[in-house]
């Protein structure tokens, strides 16, 4: 069984982010980031995993990660993404976006930039001026995207003050989150189950391309690209139900299983080992979806002390479900292969916001104010 | 009613004048705002207020320590835990099970402690310092009543382990003596230290007697002299168990208050070296006696040792009474008295309105986690094991969450619906549909109403994108009606969006055959809403002026039904003015158009039916 660390840090946690390793490099990741919600002085912080030097007598890591510094955020921090080894953005509930710098040498956070009206209702220049929360951010140095409650999308460059480009109304309900397909076109999921697939380069304000789901428009929260294959794509529910979009084809999902009993909140790829898929809810579980084939150990129903649930006979038993499955997640032959998922967290608790991949290492955090950390991933 | 059981305390609201100024307050869920009136006492009330601010006094300031919240956040997993394994523990392995689960609040307690420890040291602030020491005493008892309740209420130890456990009970809570001990050995000659004597003397006192053993042998090597007397205090300590020995003289032992510290400290080394196989039942006889010798008559109990005296006279009602009225948050009571009652130690104790001890503390405790702009996700657990109250006094709290962002909505979504409250479902996708409406986020609207089920708000909604419609001419988010699937048969005025919509995409096709039935269908299955006949009848117009016949005569004889029926239903209005004329008159000139239009059509098509194929 994996090692998996919690810690008790008096806030509620929204989002978790690995600091990413510099390209090329050996290291494993060692840095991660939160950010918090829900309280009336809300900090992004940066944490630390231990030194690789100290190894305890069972030659493993020493377990608890460690605050390294922290800063005040205005309002909930609703999206965090890192924009480089030393910056990190934040989404805030005020409609406001902050690039933040990170001191290595005296370990302090500071503010390097922000966009306070990034997202509002009524414009900041009249009578009534309402805020909106921007629900998510993507960095793709030099480029930042944000989308909003206001359906709002921008175009930020680090160091222009003003937006370079922002399409107004691009949608009537919430964009819940955003994500680059290939560099000058990113994907918007929104509350009313629809993909839509943005290209900067062309000059209006309508999507080059919508997908929905089939049957009821179940308002989709979290998209994540497969890291290879950048027409694979990956969105998650309010119901809970993970889907499998093939954006070359046809307008509906390639599939849909049933996962969670709630809300999905986050579901990732994993960046190296892209046929392992990672997703967190509020039901308060965090799942590891495992479709790579390596085949002995696949006939065995018990692995040595995980709790692995095979979903193969109950999506059969669903109705309006295809079944998905292997390594690219696209192909559909069920007989021969199947998706073993592992429930990763060891007692059931209040909702996972967040969760992040690195390597070896899975980072997570939950309303109960825990935050999880295992190195030890697949191991 | 009943008599006070102390005096009330006294809180002074800063910048007021009470003397002179009146105040006004008002109770909320866990707090009380406070201000000054420009009522005086004495004199003629003035205009002019004195202190301009209302005050919010809050009791339980603990919510919101930092490190108080791990406390929270840690046993409300205990908690939920507990009530979970509750259902599936029968007999002997319960006890063990009950008993592991107090193990873990102590620890969770203890965790606390240490890291408030911990900063009470680096504290800088004197002041700060002071209070985060407070704190861990606080906490330090607490977990000493916890201690003693386990032993005494959940282990329920015969005699004989009794005495064992009130053993180690004490020795966890003198840590002086570890510290000592470290002190002397660590010393370069230890039975030089000037504590070697005091050492030996507590270790004897917490029945320590190994260790007394080798700290005395280490000075019998040492001096040749002292070594004879060391010889036999050491073979007494080694035999002890077989004779009873000088050091149960109380005096001998009252001698050593000092060292002792406390009475129950005192009341454990008296029974450990007199009444060793002591019975859980005369526990409160000696208890009451070492108060008293303790005591000895100078100084009155604290609230700490009335608890632990109820505790030893096994009154759980009286230990958690007291508690209740020491400590100022309800946290402790809440869930020690949750875990007795597991162990069914509390007998249905009715207070006046109905709901039994164990659910009124949870109930308090969970209120005032409601009140904390954080916690009260860790509050609807609490409601959920409060058989009684627990349902209705969620319902109450849900609905008051502010609701900043869709996602903090959501959770609160979500929390309803797991527990079928459809009124609050109902009611907070409401008030979220309003807001997206007033932010003209008909979408977002949208998306809330089907949640809802609300066919109602999805009736205004569409009215909504129709009026945008007539004023624009054209559709607005055309990305939400295109694609409503299933969602349109929530309402009426949805679905003749929808169709709506489908028909001007026909048209767009030129499908003109399927797009006119279409439209008559909208009028004719009375899904149309009559306000939007007229323009419903408009743009018939370009179908009825093709060069091909497209309405059949069959549907043109509807068509005209339909006009009557809505120019024979419009009143007559009051006194005209300069606008309403205008209208009339557009009025007036449409219908005329139409009417030309329709009979035209008529013809043709009258014509056209009444020809011969290919003709």
């Amino acid at each position: 069984m994996e090692e998996i660390y919690a810690k008790f840090v008096s806030q509620k946690i929204s989002k978790t982010r690995w600091r990413p390793v510099p390209a090329g490099s050996l290291q494993t990741a060692d840095t991660f980031a939160t950010g918090s919600w829900d309280n009336e002085e809300n900090r992004v912080s940066l944490w630390s995993i231990g030194d690789f030097g100290n190894l305890d007598s069972d030659g493993g890591f020493e377990g608890d990660h460690q605050l390294l510094c922290d800063i005040k955020h205005h309002g909930d921090v609703m999206d965090l993404q890192f924009f480089d080894q030393e910056r990190i953005v934040a989404a805030s509930s005020t409609g406001s976006v902050t690039l933040f710098l990170h001191h290595p040498n005296n370990q302090t956070l500071s503010v390097g930039q922000q966009w306070t009206a990034a997202h509002y209702h009524t414009s900041p220049g009249s009578l009534s001026c309402r805020s909106a929360p921007c629900t998510g951010v993507v960095c793709s140095n030099p480029e930042i995207v944000t989308v909003g409650e206001d359906g709002r999308i921008n175009l930020f460059r680090a160091d222009h003050k003003e937006a370079v480009r922002t399409i107004d109304n691009a949608d009537s309900s919430t964009l819940h989150a955003v994500t680059f397909l290939r560099t000058p076109e990113i994907l918007t999921v929104n509350s009313i189950g629809q993909l839509k697939i943005w290209d900067f380069r062309q000059q209006g304000n309508e999507p080059s391309q919508i997908l929905s789901l089939t049957g009821d428009r179940v308002p989709l929260h979290c998209v994540d690209r497969h890291p290879n294959q950048q027409h694979v794509v990956a969105t998650g529910g309010q119901d809970g139900m993970l889907s499998i979009w093939d954006v070359r084809q046809g307008t509906m999902p390639v599939s849909l299983l049933k996962a969670h009993e709630a809300e999905m909140w986050e579901v990732h790829f994993h960046p190296s080992n892209p046929d392992h898929l990672f997703t967190c809810s509020e039901d308060g579980s965090l799942w590891h979806w495992d479709a790579s084939t390596d085949a002995p150990e696949k006939s065995s129903l018990f692995h040595e002390g995980r709790s692995s649930i095979f979903l193969f006979h109950s999506i059969s038993n669903q109705a309006n479900v295809h079944q998905s499955v292997i390594s690219s997640w696209l192909s559909t032959d069920p007989a021969k292969d199947r998706i073993e998922i592992t429930s990763l967290l060891p007692n059931r608790t209040l909702s996972v916001n967040s969760l992040d991949v690195l390597g070896p290492c899975l980072v997570c955090g939950t309303d109960a104010e825990a935050i999880y950390v295992t190195r030890q991933l697949f191991s | 009613m009943e008599e006070l059981d102390g005096e009330p305390t006294v809180t002074l609201i800063p910048g007021v004048n009470s003397s002179k100024k009146q105040m006004c307050f008002d109770w909320g869920p866990g707090e009380m705002l406070v201000c000054e009136t420009s009522f005086n006492k004495k004199e003629k009330s003035e205009t002019v207020p004195g202190c301009p601010v209302i005050y919010i006094i809050r009791k339980d300031v603990d919510v919101y320590s930092q490190i108080l919240r791990k406390l929270f956040n840690e046993s409300h997993g205990i908690f939920v835990g507990l009530q979970r394994i509750e259902e599936e523990l029968t007999g002997k392995s319960r006890k063990a099970q009950l008993v592991r689960v107090s193990k873990n609040y102590r620890s969770v307690i203890r965790a606390c402690m240490e890291e408030m420890h911990q900063v009470a040291i680096a504290a800088k602030d004197p002041a700060c310092s002071r209070q985060f020491s407070s704190q861990v005493s606080i906490l330090s008892a607490m977990e000493l009543i916890w201690n003693l309740c386990e032993i005494l209420f959940i282990e329920v130890a015969p005699a004989g382990p009794l005495l064992l456990h009130l053993l180690d009970w004490v020795r966890l809570h003198v840590c002086e003596v570890d510290n000592l001990l470290a002190d002397v050995l660590g010393s370069e000659n230890p039975r030089k230290h000037e504590s070697f004597w005091k050492l030996v003397t507590i270790l004897v006192l917490q029945g320590r007697l190994d260790e007394a053993r080798q700290m005395l042998s280490k000075e019998a090597d040492s001096s040749p002299t002292s070594a004879g007397m060391c010889r036999i205090l050491g073979d007494l300590m080694r035999t002890m168990p077989v004779l009873s020995i000088m050091l149960g003289d109380e005096a001998a032992l009252l001698e050593q208050k000092e060292l002792l510290n406390n009475w129950y400290h005192f009341l454990v080394t008296r029974l450990l070296y007199s009444h060793p196989t002591v019975k859980p039942i005369d526990l409160h006889f000696y208890a009451q006696s070492s108060l008293d010798l303790f005591l000895g008559g100078e100084s009155s109990p604290e609230p700490l040792d009335n608890i632990l005296m109820a505790a030893f006279e096994f009154d759980i009602h009286q230990v958690i009474k007291e508690c209740s009225i020491a400590l100022s948050n309800w946290w402790f009571v809440a869930h020690l008295t949750d875990l007795l009652d597991h162990c069914k130690l509390l007998q249905s104790h009715n207070l006046y309105f109905g709901s039994n001890m164990r659910e009124f503390l949870l109930l308090e405790y969970a209120s005032g986690l409601f009140a904390h702009h954080s916690l009260w996700q860790l509050g609807v657990d609490y409601f959920d094991y409060c058989p009684e109250l627990g349902r209705v006094s969620l319902e109450l709290h849900i609905e008051r969450i502010p609701l900043s962002t869709e996602q903090k909505a959501l959770k609160v979504l979500r929390i309803c619906e797991q527990r079928q409250m459809t009124e609050q479902v109902r009611s907070i996708c409401k008030i979220l549909a309003m807001k997206a409406v007033r932010n003209n986020r008909l979408g977002s609207a949208l998306s809330w109403s089907i949640r809802a089920k609300d066919a109602a708000f999805a009736t205004l909604v569409s009215d909504r994108f129709l009026r945008d419609y007539c004023e624009r001419g054209c559709f607005s988010d055309l990305d939400l009606i295109d694609n409503l699937g299933p969602a349109m048969m929530l309402s009426d005025r949805l679905t003749f969006l929808g169709k709506y919509r489908e028909f001007h995409r026909l048209y767009g096709e030129k499908r003109f055959v399927d797009a006119a039935s279409l439209l008559l269908s909208l009028m004719t299955s009375q899904i149309a809403p009559r306000s939007f006949w007229m323009t419903l009848l408009t743009d018939a117009l370009p179908l009825l002026e093709q060069k091909q016949v497209i309405f059949s005569a069959e549907q043109t004889y509807e068509l005209m039904r339909c006009l009557e029926d809505l120019t024979s239903g419009r009143p007559v209005h009051g006194e005209p003015d300069a606008q309403r004329l205008q209208d009339d008159d557009i009025e007036t000139t449409k219908v005329e158009m139409l009417r030309l239009a329709l009979a035209r059509n008529l013809a043709r098509a009258i014509i056209k039916e009444g020809s011969l194929e290919g003709s």
